[in-house]
């Protein structure tokens, strides 16, 4: 019973997860005009401009980029199915490493240097936010016993209550992977330029859509990670992961509007104190118990 | 057992064979048809000995007295060339380790016999196989290197004869170390690996050469003497000498510990540990294939083969506790220190002290699960890693540098050296390669150790490694436009070993559970007398598949798309400026070049300040571990 | 997109003013960007001169088709005052074929928005086109 369950819901992540991703990214857009005193656009403005990207003239840097976007996409779409699917936590982990370092490798690849430096600056915002989520993995190995994610929410009791220090790490460390400001150094979602947007470049048309895709799934993923924490296997645990999750995404565009962009210092050092300082004490009180 | 003796006596045959040989052409025909030898001889040894470790009974007073005149020649070697060079601390410690093994052998050895002398294992298959196969590949690869590397050195004397003996003299030692029962054996052989290094690393004779190769000398000097000491440790309080009594007697007796200690000692130092690190990196001076053979595949396995072989007597003690912290804060300050290199093979060399401390702290940790990762990784470091300085090492000889920095575009000038290198990085990295594997099984089994030291250093140490290597990767992928092809005179040796090692890797990642059932799980099982349940969570089946999809998906995805767009290909942008991608229009129309370079941090990173962390923690560490055992503190 | 060839500043401030709260031009899903490979709409103010022209060429022919060319204010549209000065060239459709002409000295932000929003218009036509044309590059 409860595999098919499961196995349901990487389906829907697969098939839905893009449509929620890009509602996500509407209602973004939509708030923070909100927040500016403004109407913002429809809110679904990035599927108008995802499809618009579709037909546009197809021009790339050089041959190789193409590939490099495509794993990226696949392998964002592989990530998010194996966590929604239930199973391990750290193999979610690895292959959003691998997703990641094609993205970067697609940026480098087209020899600009501006992609080039969005690409190193991404590199460090990985760096700084790796290890916080590598030990919410590690904390909910210790805390259930297991890496997977079907046991974790079968588990019982909410986990957030144990893993509160890595839960407090985690809603930071999405302000990197969501590329929010104060952290959003490499490819911020805002209508930048240069080394701010350095990343995206040179990416154009299809490739550039498959990136907003990717993020689509990647918000939808986090998102989840977020709502795992309060996943105790009921349908109370489940409504109350899913509204923090929404909580957390709008406290992420209040933090986008009201911060200013940091150094990639200031990103790296306080990612890896955060990581160090609650995930890390996280792991010694739960030695401790 | 006549074919373990003839696989250890055939590399210095050809040795013995190549000192004599002037000619090039000859010396080829040698090389490869010793390679060859070895490569079938460790493979059928592997195949008959697979699943029956056994003991042989081989003893005899002669081989043990040619040993020791052996080493007293060795010994007064060491103590000339110290002093010849200046370099009295060599000349020191040589003759501290002189005096100990002559007193050894005349107090303390007497009616100590080891019946004994030689046993195989699966674990010592494994490193067989390791340093026949890929030690043959590097040595048949330095046929084609030695070429260009005299050609490029053409000033200076010819000494390539002495170079092969040194290498395939190498080997046969390696086969010693693994395969000896006998310490005293086993000592021996460790020795001859530390003075073959010695003469290698110091190879072309310059004064920086000469100054790494005597730092090498006498910090394995250090690691041979922590040897010699555990021997008369063991030999003055317990009366036996070898390796399989020692296994099995209690780690918690006091001398037993101080022993098993000085031995991870030797380990520590030759796998090149904080804070004995330096030594490896002193090694980077010497030709590539040495770099290759000696300092990642095979000499400095033999540290954690001495700590892997010990780890069922590490299991939460102080030795254990020792062997973790070292391992463990070596594996995150050398992938940091690896950030600010931007020189191919020191990078490389960061990189394999970062590993080996993995190994070392999953050995530490003592149990079988850790120790499952602690080989894979052994395995999968041994395969990437040479096969990564041998494509620095092709790499530097057309296109003069070894610097990252000027691999930028390799991609396009060397392209299938560049895929070679990136299918090594990946390897080292990335899901669902290799070493990934193994660190995820790492990463577990620390969790369970619950050495909190432990776990941060990997967690932190990962996300560094990300940083390091995709930043090379970058190097490589970046696509140069008006780069020519210039890999056209690759010798056909070395495409011949960088193939097998790309195919090896490839083949690895796509077998290993099958490596890991046939050999290790039995290792695991007979060492530890634990069936192989505890490793059912790692090697679970959903994900061990999901892991090898990725893998297929990875290799075959490349095939039909990679490069084939029908997309136009159009310059970069570049401010509206751009002349074409690495140049654009400055003010007052001067043509101005893009140069770009990686980012080192060296003011967070900087190999000094590294270094002095490390090196001040880890000696704080190991002395004060070593003092608490012999003071008797137990925990 | 925006560029500002020798304008001086005046059309600028009114084209950031687009952005501000009072004017909201992403009401109609625009946003400004930096980058020609994404841009759709390249809206150009100021004159062009000896020194830009080939940096507008440049980034015009950078942009994917389809795309809309919107040259906003006097001086961008025929050279404005500044016609007969020894450097300048007269409008931007002298070096590239310009869409709409938003004239005014400084253009309104209504005119711009306008003018944005009938580039719109050009680009949906454009689109239509190009796909007809079979794919034709």
């Amino acid at each position: 019973m409860s595999e098919w369950i499961w196995i349901a819901m990487c389906i829907l992540f697969v098939v839905v997860g893009p449509l929620v991703g890009c509602v996500l990214a509407g209602i973004d857009r939509k708030i923070s005009a909100r927040m500016q005193n403004r109407v913002g656009p429809p809110l679904l403005q990035p599927l108008y401009d995802v499809k618009k990207f579709m037909a546009k003239e197809q021009i790339t840097p050089n041959k190789v980029q193409d590939f490099y976007v495509m794993v990226f996409l696949l392998f964002t779409i592989v990530t998010g199915a194996i966590f929604f699917a239930g199973m391990d936590l750290l193999l979610v982990i690895f292959s959003l490493t691998l997703a990641e370092t094609f993205l970067v490798l697609a940026a480098y690849s087209s020899g600009s240097v501006y992609s080039q430096i969005g690409a190193q600056r991404e590199l460090y915002v990985a760096m700084a936010f790796e290890p916080i989520i590598l030990i919410m993995a590690i904390c909910y190995y210790m805390h259930t016993g297991s890496f997977s994610v079907s046991d974790i929410v079968e588990n019982g009791s909410m986990s957030v209550v144990p893993l509160l220090g890595v839960f407090i790490a985690f809603i930071f460390g999405l302000t990197m992977k969501l590329r929010k400001s104060p952290f959003d150094l490499s490819l911020s979602h805002h209508a930048h330029q240069d080394i701010v947007r350095g990343m995206a470049t040179e990416f154009s048309g299809r490739t550039y859509a498959s990136l907003e895709v990717a993020h689509w799934y990647e918000s939808v993923m986090l998102l989840g990670m977020v709502a795992l924490f309060f996943a105790d296997g009921t349908w109370v645990g489940a409504v109350v992961g899913i509204v923090v999750a929404l909580l957390a995404w709008v406290l992420e565009i209040w933090i986008d509007n009201g911060f200013a962009r940091m150094t990639w210092q200031t990103a790296l050092k306080s990612g890896w104190i955060v990581g160090l300082v609650l995930g890390v004490g996280n792991v010694a009180v739960l030695l401790l118990i | 057992m006549n074919d373990i003796l003839f696989m250890m006596v055939v590399p210095f045959i050809a040795a013995c064979l190549l000192l004599v040989t002037k000619n090039d052409k000859a010396r080829t025909v040698i090389a490869e048809i010793a390679a060859a030898i070895i490569i079938l001889s460790s493979i059928w040894v592997a195949y008959s000995y697979l699943g029956e470790p056994q003991t042989f009974e081989f003893h005899s007073e002669t081989i043990d007295l040619l040993m020791f005149a052996a080493e007293v020649v060795l010994g007064l070697t060491i103590i000339y060339l110290g002093i010849k060079h200046k370099k009295y601390a060599a000349s020191v410690l040589g003759l501290v380790q002189l005096c100990m093994s002559v007193y050894f052998e005349f107090a303390l050895k007497e009616g100590i016999g080891v019946e004994n002398a030689l046993y195989i294992d699966d674990l010592s298959i494994i490193m067989v196989l390791i340093i026949g196969i890929i030690g043959s590949l590097i040595c048949v690869y330095a046929v084609g290197y030695m070429r260009d590397f005299q050609e490029h050195h053409k000033d200076e004397k010819d000494r390539r004869p002495w170079f092969f003996f040194l290498l395939y003299t190498f080997l046969s030692a390696m086969y010693g170390i693994v395969l000896s029962n006998d310490l005293v054996w086993m000592f021996f052989f460790w020795e001859i690996t530390t003075l073959c290094s010695f003469a290698l690393i110091g190879y072309t004779r310059t004064e920086e050469a000469i100054n790494n190769s005597f730092r090498q000398l006498i910090m394995n000097l250090i690691g041979g003497i922590a040897f010699l000491a555990a021997n008369m440790v063991l030999a003055y309080q317990y009366g036996f000498l070898d390796i399989q009594s020692l296994l099995a007697s209690d780690s918690d007796a006091q001398w037993i510990l101080v022993a098993v200690m000085l031995l991870c000692l030797a380990g520590i130092v030759k796998s090149a540990q904080m804070p004995f690190h330096t030594w490896l990196l002193g090694a980077m001076v010497a030709p590539t294939p040495t770099s290759a053979l000696l300092h990642s595949s095979t000499m400095v396995k033999a540290g954690v083969f001495m700590v892997l072989k010990l780890s069922p007597l590490l299991t939460g003690n102080l030795a254990g506790y020792m062997t973790m912290t070292v391992g463990g804060l070596t594996f995150l300050l050398a992938s940091m220190a690896a950030i600010s290199q931007s020189n191919a093979k020191r990078v490389l060399a960061y990189s394999t002290i970062a590993n080996l401390g993995l190994i070392v702290a999953c050995a530490g940790v003592g149990e079988p699960e850790a120790v499952w990762a602690g080989i894979m990784l052994m395995i999968f470091h041994a395969v990437t890693k040479s096969m990564m300085f041998l494509s620095v090492g092709t790499a530097e000889h057309h296109i003069g540098s070894r610097d990252i920095e000027d691999m930028d575009g390799l991609f396009v000038r060397m392209p299938k050296l560049a895929i070679v290198m990136m299918i090594g990085i990946a390897g080292m990295f990335l899901a669902p390669f290799g070493m990934l594997i193994s660190k995820w099984a790492a990463l577990t089994s620390f969790v369970d150790s619950e050495y909190i030291v432990l776990i941060a250093c990997i967690v932190f140490g990962s996300a560094v490694t990300s940083f390091y290597w995709t930043k090379w990767l970058g190097k490589l992928a970046c696509v140069v436009s008006d780069a020519g092809n210039c890999e056209e005179t690759v010798h056909k040796q070395e495409w011949f070993a960088l193939g097998c090692l790309g195919v090896l890797t490839i083949a690895l990642c796509l077998l290993y559970p099958v490596v890991s059932s046939e050999t290790i799980i039995p290792w695991l099982t007979d060492t530890f007398h634990s069936s192989g349940e505890e490793l059912i969570p790692l090697l679970e089946s959903n994900n061990m598949y999901i892991v090898i999809m990725m893998a297929i998906v990875l290799i075959l995805l490349p095939l039909p798309f990679f490069g084939r767009t029908k997309k136009r290909v159009v310059p970069n942008y570049m401010a509206g400026v751009g002349i074409d991608d690495q140049s654009y229009v400055g003010s007052m129309g001067a043509t101005v070049n893009v140069t770009l370079r990686n980012w080192y941090m060296n003011a967070w990173f900087g190999e000094d300040r590294i270094r002095k962390i490390g090196e001040a923690v880890t000696a704080v560490v190991i002395v004060a571990l070593i003092v608490a055992a012999v003071a008797g503190v137990s925990i | 997109m925006h560029y500002d060839a020798s304008s001086c500043n005046g059309c600028d401030i009114e084209v950031l003013a687009c952005l501000t709260p009072v004017y909201d031009v992403e009401r109609f899903g625009v946003i400004n960007t930096g980058d020609p490979k994404q841009a759709d709409i390249f809206l150009i103010t100021g004159a062009v001169n000896d020194q830009n022209k080939e940096v507008v060429k440049q980034l015009y022919d950078q942009m994917p088709e389809p795309k809309v060319v919107v040259a906003v204010g006097v001086c961008a549209c025929s050279g404005g005052v500044f016609k007969d000065c020894y450097n300048i060239l007269g409008g931007v459709d002298k070096v590239i074929p310009v869409d709409v002409y938003v004239p005014g000295c400084a253009a309104r932000p209504e005119s711009i928005i306008d003018g944005v929003v009938k580039g719109l218009d050009i680009l949906e036509k454009k689109r239509l086109k190009l796909r007809e044309g079979g794919g034709k590059r």
